[in-house]
C-alpha cells in the first residue's frame, strides 16, 4: 500500500475522481459494486416501507386504513421489490462486484464493460419496474395464472422488468465465474482461495443456470397476455400448474443464490473475530457447491397441494430434505470455528453470530415444510411467511449487515461508530423476532397469508408482530443513519482495522483504482488466524 | 377448537397430522439446543478477556471424524421424518370406502357446493358426523386453495382440473374453510364452514331438503340469512365504508346510475336481475366481477334477498 | 477509460481464454432459454399427441428446409472467416462474414414470408398450442438470428477497420461461437417443428 494513500485520507483511491460521468461509465468494479449498493439498499429501504404499512393494516382483523385491494398490492410490492430488487443483487452484484477482485489479487472482474452493462441493464429494469406501477398488481410476487394473466393490471410492463432484471443477473454471474477461473493471484490455487469466492461462485453458477428459466416464464406469461397464446390457460388446452413448475424451477434454486453469498461473508467474518483458523475449509467449499447442485432438484417442495400426483410429491419431499445436510454442516463448523477461539464482538460479528443464531431457527422450521403431511397443514399459512423471513432476512439480511460493517472501512476509508452500530443491532435482533417468530404461531393455527383480513382469534399475535415491526425499522434507521453518518464524518480508517488475512486487507482502505500496487503472490490459505503471525 | 398445535384436531387423521408436526418439534427442538446452545456458550466462554491474549488459538482446522459424523447424523434423521411425513401424508390422501361424495367449486370470491343429490349451497357444507367425506375441487376462474385447519388438510381448487380431498369428521362442529391461494380482492374473504351434524340432524336436514325448507320463516328473515351464507357480504357492505360493489342498504327504489350513462330504478326486477345476471346493468364506477348466483341459489332464495333488500335502510 | 483501464489484460492468452469461457457460459444459459421452450414442446406434445401431428402439416417444409441449408451453409462461411483471419486474411474475413450476415438476412426474410403465409391462412400464436409453440420458438430464435447479424454486423465493421490479424481475433472466434450455437438450434427446431408428427 502507497504511502500517499495512507496520508491522503477517505476520498483518494477509487473514489477520488469526481464527476456523474466517471461514475456512469466507470468500468471500476469498486464503483459499480458501490452503485448496485446503494440501490439495492433504496429498495430495501423502499420495500420495508411496505411491510411496514402491511404491518400497519394488520393491526386490525376487518380493513381499516386502506382497501383490501390496496393491501394485496402493498404485499406484492412489498414481495417483488424485494426479491428482484434487493435480496438477490445485493450482495453478489454489490459486496461481489467489489470484493471479488480484491479478494483474487486481481485488478478488476474479466468483463468490465460487461460488468458497467450489466448495471445499466439493472437500472432499465428497475425503471420498467416502476413504470408498471401505473397499474399495480396485486398478484403476489409469485404471478400465479391464471390470475396473473388475466387480472387488470401492467403484468406485461413488469413482466419486461424482470426479464431485464434476469439479464442484468446472469451477466454478473457470467461475469464472476470466468474472474474466479481466470484471474486469481500467482499461488492463489483454487484451495487457497477465500470462502467468500467459493460462496460466490456456487451463486454464479445457479444465477447462470437458473434465471434464464425465469426469464422465458415472465416471456410466456406476457405471451399469454398479449399475443393470446394459452400455455396456462385451462381453456385452452394450457396447464395453469405448469406456470408454477417453471416459476419455482428458477424461484427455488434462488433462494440459494440469496444466501450462499451471506454464508461467505459469514465465512470470513468468524474466524477474523475469533482469531482462529476457519474449521473444515474444505467441508464448506463443497457444501456451497452441493447446496446449488441440490438446490435444483426440489423446487416442486412449494408445490405439494397444487394436485401433483403422490409419487411426485415423495420424491420431492426426500430430495428436499437433503439440502438441510450440507447446510447444516456449514453452520457446525461455523460452531466449531468458535471453540477456543480468542472472540470480541464488533458489529461485523455480533451480525455474524445472530446469522447463525437466526438462520438456524429458520433451518430448523423447514423440516415442518419439506415433510408432506405437515405441510399440507403450513403451506400458503403464515409459517412459511415467517420461515422464509428467519431464512431470508434472519439469514441473508443480517449476513449483509455483518458484510457491510465489516467492509466499510475498506469501502469507504472511514470507521463506525461502533457504540450507535452496536444500539442499531439491538434494535434489530429484539424488533426481528418480535416481528416474526409469533408468525409461526399463527401460521400453525391455520392463519393463512396474503390475507388483508384475517378472524379475530389471531388479533394478539398480529398486534405484537406489528410493535415488532415498528422497534425493527427504527434499528434499521438508526443503522443507516449510522451508515451515513460514517461516510460523513468517520474516524479515518487504517488499511486493516481487523488484522484479516484475506488480500483485500493488503489494499488501501479505500482501495486505489489499480487495487493492488503489485499483484501479491499468495503462499497459504488466508486463515492462518491464532498464530504468532497473525 | 385448532388454538394451538396438537389441539383441536377434528379427526384421527388430523391428530397422525400433529404427531408427526410433534415429532419434529422434539428433533427440531434438540439440535436447537444443542446447536444455539453450543454457540452461545463457545460465544460466552471464549471471548478475549485481554486484549493481548489473541494469538493464542489452537490451529484446529477439521476433524474427519466429527465431520463425517456431522454429515451422517443430520442425513439419518431427515431421512426419519421423511418417512413419518410421507406415511402420514399417503392416509391422508387415500380416502376410505364409502365417502360420500360433495362437489366444491371455487371462484372468485366464494365456494359452491354441490352435493350428489343436486342440492346445492354457497360457503357451507353440511356432512354427517362419523361418515367419511370426500370433496372433489375444481375452480371456475382462477385457482384457489380449499383448507380446512381443524382436519390439517389442504388442495388447490384448479380451473379445467378436478382434485379431490378427503376427511372422515368425528366430533360435530363447525369448522372453518379459508382460500389459500391468492385469487384478488376478496381472497381474505374467501370464508366458510364445514359443518359437522349428528347423524340424527343430519338425516332430518337431508330430508327436510336443508334449512331452507322451512316453511314459517319469513321471507326478509330469510333473505337476510341466505344474504350472510352466500358471501354477499365479502363485496358488500350494509352501510358505512364500501367494499368492492355498491353497499345495499336503502338501495332498493333508488336511481342507479349505469355504466354507458342510462340510469335504472332500483325496483325488484332490477334487484333480481342484479342477482342472476349482474353483467346485464353495471352500476357506474364499479368493476363487473360479481358472479352470477343463477344456479347456486334457487329462485324462493333470491326472492327471499330482494324482500330483505327492501327493508334495509 | 477504456483503454489503459487496469483490467484491460496485459496477457493476451489470459483475455483469449477469459473470451472463451464467457462466451461458453453465455452459451450454457441460452441452452436453458431455449431448453424451457423444449420442454413446453414435449409437455403440450405429449398432451395432445393428434393436434400436433395435424398441425405440423401446416408448415411449409420447403421453406423450412431452405431456412436449414441456408443457415448451415453460414455457419460455413462463419468458420471459413474465422480461419481466414487465423491465417491472417483480413479481407478474406470481412468477405466471409458478409457472406454470412447475407444468409442470415435470406433466413429472416424466407420466415418472414412463411410468417405473413400462415396470417393469410388465419393462423396465429392464439390459433393453438402448436402454433402457439411455433410462433414462440421459431420467433426468440429469429430475435436471436438478428442479434446475431448485429454482433456479426459490428465484428465486420472492426475487421474493415484492420482491427485483427493473425495474433488477435477473439471476437471473430466468439462471435463465430455464437452464431454456431444460433444455428444448432435451428437444427434441432426444424425437425420437431416441421418435420416430426
Amino acid at each position: 500500500m502507497s504511502a500517499e494513500a495512507a496520508a491522503a485520507g477517505a476520498g483518494s483511491g477509487y473514489l477520488a475522481e469526481r464527476g456523474w460521468r466517471s461514475w456512469a461509465y466507470t468500468l471500476d468494479h469498486k464503483r459499480i459494486g458501490a452503485m448496485y449498493l446503494y440501490t439495492t439498499i433504496v429498495f430495501f429501504l423502499l420495500g420495508g416501507v411496505f411491510a411496514l404499512l402491511l404491518r400497519l393494516e394488520l393491526l386490525t382483523p376487518q380493513a381499516r386504513y386502506f382497501s383490501n385491494h390496496t393491501y394485496n398490492v402493498f404485499f406484492t410490492l412489498h414481495g417483488a421489490m424485494m426479491i428482484f430488487l434487493f435480496i438477490i443483487p445485493a450482495i453478489p452484484s454489490g459486496l461481489g462486484n467489489f470484493f471479488i477482485p480484491l479478494h483474487l489479487g486481481a485488478r478488476d472482474v474479466a468483463f468490465p464493460r460487461l460488468n458497467l452493462a450489466s448495471f445499466w441493464i439493472f437500472v432499465a429494469g428497475f425503471l420498467v419496474i416502476i413504470g408498471s406501477l401505473v397499474a399495480p398488481m396485486d398478484t403476489g410476487w409469485t404471478f400465479y395464472t391464471p390470475y396473473s394473466a388475466r387480472t387488470q393490471a401492467a403484468v406485461t410492463t413488469l413482466s419486461l422488468g424482470v426479464f431485464l432484471i434476469g439479464m442484468s443477473s446472469i451477466l454478473t454471474g457470467l461475469n464472476f465465474i470466468v474472474t474466479i477461473h481466470k484471474m486469481r493471484a500467482p499461488g492463489m490455487s483454487w484451495n487457497r482461495m477465500p470462502l467468500f469466492l467459493w460462496a460466490m461462485y456456487a451463486t454464479s453458477i445457479i444465477q447462470v443456470v437458473a434465471t434464464p428459466v425465469v426469464g422465458v416464464t415472465f416471456l410466456l406469461l406476457a405471451a399469454e397476455r398479449v399475443l393470446g397464446v394459452g400455455f396456462f390457460d385451462p381453456s385452452k388446452g394450457g396447464d395453469p400448474v405448469l406456470f408454477q413448475h417453471f416459476f419455482w424451477f428458477y424461484s427455488h434454486p434462488v433462494v440459494y443464490v440469496m444466501i450462499l453469498p451471506a454464508m461467505g461473508i459469514i465465512s470470513e467474518v468468524i474466524p477474523v473475530f475469533s482469531r482462529k483458523p476457519i474449521f473444515g475449509y474444505k467441508a464448506i467449499a463443497w457444501s456451497s457447491l452441493a447446496i446449488a447442485f441440490l438446490g435444483f432438484l426440489v423446487w416442486a417442495h412449494h408445490m405439494f397441494t397444487s394436485g401433483m400426483s403422490p409419487l411426485a410429491n415423495a420424491i420431492f419431499s426426500f430430495l428436499t430434505f437433503f439440502v438441510a445436510v450440507p447446510t447444516a454442516v456449514k453452520v457446525f463448523n461455523w460452531i466449531a470455528t468458535l471453540y477456543k477461539g480468542s472472540i470480541t464482538f464488533e458489529s461485523p460479528m455480533l451480525y455474524a453470530l445472530t446469522f447463525i443464531f437466526l438462520f438456524i431457527i429458520g433451518g430448523l422450521t423447514g423440516p415442518f415444510l419439506g415433510a408432506l403431511a405437515t405441510d399440507v397443514q403450513l403451506h400458503d399459512t403464515y409459517f412459511v411467511v415467517a420461515h422464509f423471513h428467519y431464512t431470508m432476512m434472519g439469514g441473508t439480511v443480517m449476513g449483509f449487515f455483518a458484510g457491510l460493517h465489516y467492509w466499510f472501512p475498506k469501502m469507504t476509508g472511514k470507521m463506525l461508530n461502533e457504540r450507535v452500530a452496536r444500539l442499531a443491532w439491538a434494535l434489530i435482533f429484539v424488533g426481528f423476532n418480535v416481528t416474526f417468530f409469533t408468525m409461526f404461531i399463527v401460521g400453525t393455527r391455520g392463519m393463512p397469508r396474503r390475507y388483508a383480513e384475517y378472524l379475530p382469534k389471531f388479533h394478539t399475535e398480529n398486534v405484537i408482530s406489528t410493535v415488532g415491526s415498528a422497534i425493527l425499522a427504527i434499528g434499521i434507521l438508526v443503522m443507516v443513519w449510522n451508515f451515513v453518518q460514517g461516510l460523513r464524518k468517520g474516524t479515518k480508517a487504517e488499511a486493516n482495522p481487523w488484522r484479516a488475512l484475506t488480500l483485500e486487507w493488503q489494499a488501501a482502505s479505500p482501495p486505489d483504482t489499480e487495487n493492488f500496487h503489485e499483484i501479491p503472490h499468495v503462499t497459504d490459505w488466508p486463515y492462518g488466524y491464532g498464530t504468532k503471525k497473525a | 377448537m385448532g388454538s394451538l398445535p396438537n389441539f383441536g384436531a377434528a379427526s384421527a387423521e388430523a391428530g397422525k397430522v400433529d404427531a408427526v408436526f410433534l415429532l419434529i418439534t422434539l428433533i427440531g427442538g434438540f439440535f436447537f439446543l444443542l446447536t444455539q446452545g453450543l454457540l452461545i456458550w463457545f460465544a460466552v466462554r471464549y471471548r478475549r478477556r485481554s486484549p493481548e491474549r489473541d494469538n493464542e488459538t489452537p490451529q484446529i482446522t477439521g476433524n474427519h471424524f466429527l465431520e463425517f459424523l456431522w454429515i451422517l447424523i443430520p442425513s439419518i434423521v431427515v431421512v426419519v421424518i421423511f418417512y413419518y411425513g410421507w406415511r402420514v401424508y399417503t392416509d391422508l390422501r387415500t380416502p376410505r370406502a364409502g365417502a360420500t361424495e360433495v362437489y366444491v367449486t371455487g371462484k372468485q370470491w366464494m365456494w359452491d357446493v354441490r352435493y350428489p343429490d343436486g342440492r346445492t349451497a354457497i360457503n357451507e357444507i353440511r356432512v354427517p358426523q362419523g361418515k367419511p367425506v370426500k370433496f372433489i375441487l375444481t375452480a371456475s376462474d382462477v385457482i384457489h386453495g380449499f383448507y380446512l385447519p381443524s382436519f390439517r388438510v389442504k388442495m388447490d381448487a384448479i380451473p379445467g382440473r378436478l382434485t379431490t380431498l378427503w376427511v372422515q369428521p368425528d366430533r360435530p362442529g363447525r369448522y372453518q374453510i379459508h382460500c389459500t391461494v391468492y385469487c384478488g380482492d376478496g381472497h381474505s374473504n374467501m370464508n366458510a364452514q364445514l359443518i359437522v351434524m349428528d347423524p340424527r340432524e343430519y338425516a332430518e336436514w337431508a330430508k327436510g331438503g336443508g334449512e331452507k325448507g322451512r316453511e314459517d320463516e319469513p321471507l326478509p328473515k330469510r333473505g337476510e340469512r341466505v344474504v350472510g351464507n352466500a358471501g354477499c357480504l365479502n363485496c358488500h357492505a350494509i352501510s358505512g365504508k364500501e367494499k368492492i360493489g355498491p353497499n345495499l342498504g336503502g338501495v332498493f327504489g333508488s336511481k342507479v346510475p349505469l355504466e354507458g350513462g342510462k340510469t335504472a330504478v332500483a325496483d325488484e326486477e332490477y334487484l333480481r336481475e342484479s342477482i342472476v345476471d349482474p353483467g346485464a346493468k353495471v352500476v357506474k364506477g364499479y368493476p363487473n366481477v360479481m358472479p352470477t348466483y343463477k344456479t347456486s341459489l334457487p329462485p324462493e332464495d333470491v326472492r327471499a334477498v330482494v324482500e330483505y333488500l327492501k327493508e334495509l335502510k | 477509460m477504456s483503454s489503459g483501464h487496469p483490467a484491460e489484460h496485459h496477457d493476451p492468452e489470459v483475455a483469449f481464454e477469459s473470451a472463451k469461457l464467457g462466451v461458453w457460459t453465455f452459451l450454457a444459459t441460452e441452452v436453458l432459454l431455449f431448453g424451457a421452450l423444449f420442454t413446453m414442446y414435449t409437455v403440450f406434445r405429449a398432451k395432445f399427441p393428434d393436434l400436433f401431428h395435424a398441425e405440423h402439416e401446416k408448415l411449409n417444409r420447403v421453406l423450412g428446409a431452405v431456412n436449414t441449408v441456408v443457415l448451415i451453409t453460414s455457419s460455413l462461411t462463419v468458420a471459413l472467416g474465422i480461419d481466414a483471419i487465423r491465417k491472417g486474411k483480413a479481407k478474406l474475413l470481412t468477405r466471409y462474414f458478409g457472406a454470412t450476415i447475407l444468409l442470415a438476412g435470406v433466413f429472416l426474410g424466407v420466415k418472414c414470408v412463411e410468417y405473413a403465409e400462415k396470417f393469410r391462412h388465419g393462423l396465429f400464436p392464439r390459433t393453438n398450442v402448436f402454433f402457439s409453440l411455433y410462433y414462440m420458438m421459431t420467433g426468440l430464435h429469429g430475435i436471436h438470428v438478428l442479434l446475431g447479424m448485429a454482433v456479426l454486423g459490428y465484428v465486420l465493421v472492426l475487421a474493415r477497420r484492420g482491427r485483427f490479424s493473425e495474433s488477435y481475433y477473439t471476437p471473430v472466434e466468439m462471435s463465430g461461437l455464437y452464431w454456431h450455437f444460433v444455428d444448432l438450434v435451428w437444427i434441432y427446431l426444424f425437425p420437431l417443428l416441421y418435420l416430426a408428427g
